[in-house]
């Protein structure tokens, strides 16, 4: 068993309101923080932790702090990323949901290292019910005096509120989510400038994952080096891992960075292999943007050496042979699936997702979900394969921000790695007929 | 975003003079603007527009957009920019109870298609379509942050999770019963999974 530092109380019933988190010794980082700590010094911790962004990009977050502009007299901001719309990944709604505290604590301690005085956590729109539990929980913090003015009796005061999305992928990009949170339509902008020096309303501005804040919590309790002692190499601390798709146990499981890949598929403790007695066929190991692997490459990399959970082992071989730990979605496809059929999935939401203010992403995204649909419906040829890969080669690197390169990846490692699919569904499309592109439900009786 | 395409809509002047949001709408609306800065007001146009649109039996005409508009501030076509760019943004009448369903890999990994067929078929719509008595919308949507929990729908507010075909019939003669989806801004709104 790994330690926890995010779950470990999630099933302590009421844990949800303040009075239990309380007891279980919530909050205990924002009197540690502000009773005893300067803002630099936070932040000094939270660099010795070696944390890293667990949105997606891996940046280490205490590098991203330092960056902040902290010119005279002008407001500064942290925002929390409560975005998460990555295919494969509901970590953070788990979070939020069980312990929304967490994140709470998480953005007092955050906004006291960052001098910021009020804070928003942007949540997409779906998740309303969890904007409600979050409402309700930072009510309970204003009046327990967590929130507010003079927090502890310090001369420290924080605002703190939740912002609604309304069903954008694309603003769970900084930029786009700042753009969505000045009430304008999520266009990404141009960097630079950084949100670090003009963010919202043009002030400088942190934007940091539900995940990454809330894990800011442990490392002012225990110190940073406590935290980098969890893990293996430059990935430290602890991650959660959203595991979907053809498992025994979907759900959200909190591990100890450096989990042989293996063990986190087949043990019980985990995901319980795969259902219905099923073999592997391949993994998305960090939500829908990260390259597709194939069963052998997923548990050992090129090298033969056992994969593990890791920012490294996992992009091992870079895109060739190797793949992300991403957001952490962890979407396991068994024998039967259709990996031409799942990237249509893919390429279908990157084409609705995309904003449309860069052609490459905008006019490739479609052209990617309209040949794919093409071959699906038996109407493909080879050269179409080969169409398929130059246009991703021709949106990557691309466009203003990386949702080009998030529709480009998993179409050109779907092609590296299961070409033979491609061509069999070209070359003779009855056997498309063949593949399970849906699963019954057990108790369907289709007449 | 690529999912609506719309067109224009006709402005109403005597349906624009005729538009009121509830007390309770209003009270809430307040409450939004507060928690911007002074001046930073269309900030609150997202969350606002949700409002407007559970007031107007689930989506936004012209007139309820340019009503937006005068309780923040700002001009109507800074509404319409952004009412038109989100997804859960309906620019046209739907169904009192939109069942939208998720479709996307671990969804579709799951049999999300079967759960889309079996509602096209008991409703009589397909994807996109209001039944005939106004009562349901199937829409297909993308990843809903429920792939742990899948096949999944969305009606209203509620995530209805780990569905089955009974569970999507007796869903259906819920909805039906209680005649209409629940909003977020229901006060008394509690998730239902």
């Amino acid at each position: 068993m790994g330690r926890k530092l995010l779950l470990h109380n999630q099933n302590v019933p009421g844990i949800n309101t303040l009075e239990v988190y309380r007891t279980h010794g919530g909050y205990a980082s924002v009197e540690k923080a502000l009773k005893t700590m300067t803002p630099d010094q936070v932040t000094e911790e939270v660099k010795k932790s070696g944390l890293r962004g667990r949105g997606g990009a891996g940046f280490p977050t205490g590098m991203k702090w330092s960056f902040l502009a902290k010119p005279e007299g002008v407001p500064r901001y942290l925002v929390c990323n409560a975005d998460e719309s990555e295919p494969g990944t509901f970590k953070d709604r788990w979070l939020m949901e069980k312990i929304p505290h967490a994140l709470i604590e998480g953005m007092i301690t955050s906004s006291y290292a960052l001098g910021a005085r009020l804070s928003y956590i942007y949540i997409r729109g779906e998740y309303f019910y969890v904007a409600r539990i979050l409402e309700n929980a930072i009510k309970e913090a204003y009046a327990a005096g967590w929130l507010g003015k003079n927090i502890l009796g310090t001369d420290y005061s924080l605002d703190l509120s939740v912002q609604v999305g309304a069903g954008a992928y694309i603003c769970g990009e900084e930029t786009a989510l700042l753009e969505s949170l000045e009430g304008k339509r999520g266009n990404p902008r141009i960097k630079p400038p950084f949100p670090a020096v003009a963010g919202l309303w043009g002030c400088p501005t942190v934007v940091n994952n539900v995940e990454t804040i809330a894990a800011v919590v442990p490392i002012v309790n225990e110190g940073g080096e406590a935290y980098a002692k969890i893990g293996v190499g430059k990935s430290t601390g602890t991650k959660l891992i959203s595991a979907s798709g053809h498992i025994n146990n979907p759900g959200v499981y909190e591990i100890e960075l450096g989990v042989p890949v293996e063990e986190f598929i087949f043990s019980n403790e985990y995901c319980g292999g795969i259902r219905n007695g099923k073999k592997l066929k391949a993994v998305v190991a960090g939500g829908s943007s990260v390259p597709i692997l194939p069963t052998d490459l997923i548990l050992k990399t090129a090298k033969g050496e056992p994969r593990l959970m890791t920012y490294e082992s996992l992009s091992d071989g870079g895109f060739q042979t190797g793949t992300m730990l991403g957001s952490g979605g962890f979407i396991v496809m068994d024998e039967d699936t259709s990996i031409v059929k799942n990237l249509y999935t893919f390429a279908r939401f990157y084409h609705h997702e995309s904003c449309g203010q860069c052609s490459p992403c905008r006019e490739g995204t479609g052209w990617m979900e309209k040949i794919l649909h093409k071959i699906l419906s038996g109407k493909g040829t080879l050269q179409d394969v080969d169409l398929l890969w130059d246009i991703q080669s021709k949106i990557e690197g691309k466009t203003i921000c990386p949702l080009g390169e998030a529709a480009a990846w998993p179409v050109a490692a779907a092609i590296r790695h299961f070409r033979s699919e491609f061509e069999a569904y070209v070359k003779n499309p009855a056997s498309i007929k063949d593949v399970h592109h849906y699963y019954r439900l057990h108790n369907l009786a289709e007449a | 975003m690529g999912a609506q395409v719309h067109g224009v809509q006709k402005f109403d002047k005597e349906k624009r003079q005729a538009i009121q949001f509830s007390e309770k709408a209003m009270e809430e609306i307040k409450e939004i603007i507060s928690h911007y800065p002074d001046g930073k007001q269309k900030s609150a146009v997202i969350p606002v527009l949700h409002i407007a649109q559970a007031e107007n039996n689930g989506w936004l005409s012209a007139e309820v957009m340019d009503k937006v508009a005068e309780l923040l501030k700002i001009k109507s076509i800074e509404v319409f920019e952004v009412a038109s760019f989100y997804s859960m943004f309906n620019l046209k009448p739907v169904g009192k109870c939109v069942l939208e369903v998720c479709r996307t890999s671990s969804c579709w990994l799951c049999g999300a298609e079967d759960v889309v067929r079996h509602i096209e078929k008991k409703l009589g719509i397909k994807d996109g379509e209001t039944t005939k008595d106004g009562m349901f919308t199937l829409k297909t949507v993308e990843c809903l942050g429920s792939c742990g929990t899948a096949p999944m729908l969305q009606c209203g507010a509620s995530y209805h999770e780990n569905l089955t075909i009974e569970k999507v019939d007796a869903l259906i003669d819920k909805y039906r019963s209680e005649g209409r989806s629940r909003f977020y801004t229901d006060k008394d709104y509690q998730n239902t999974l």
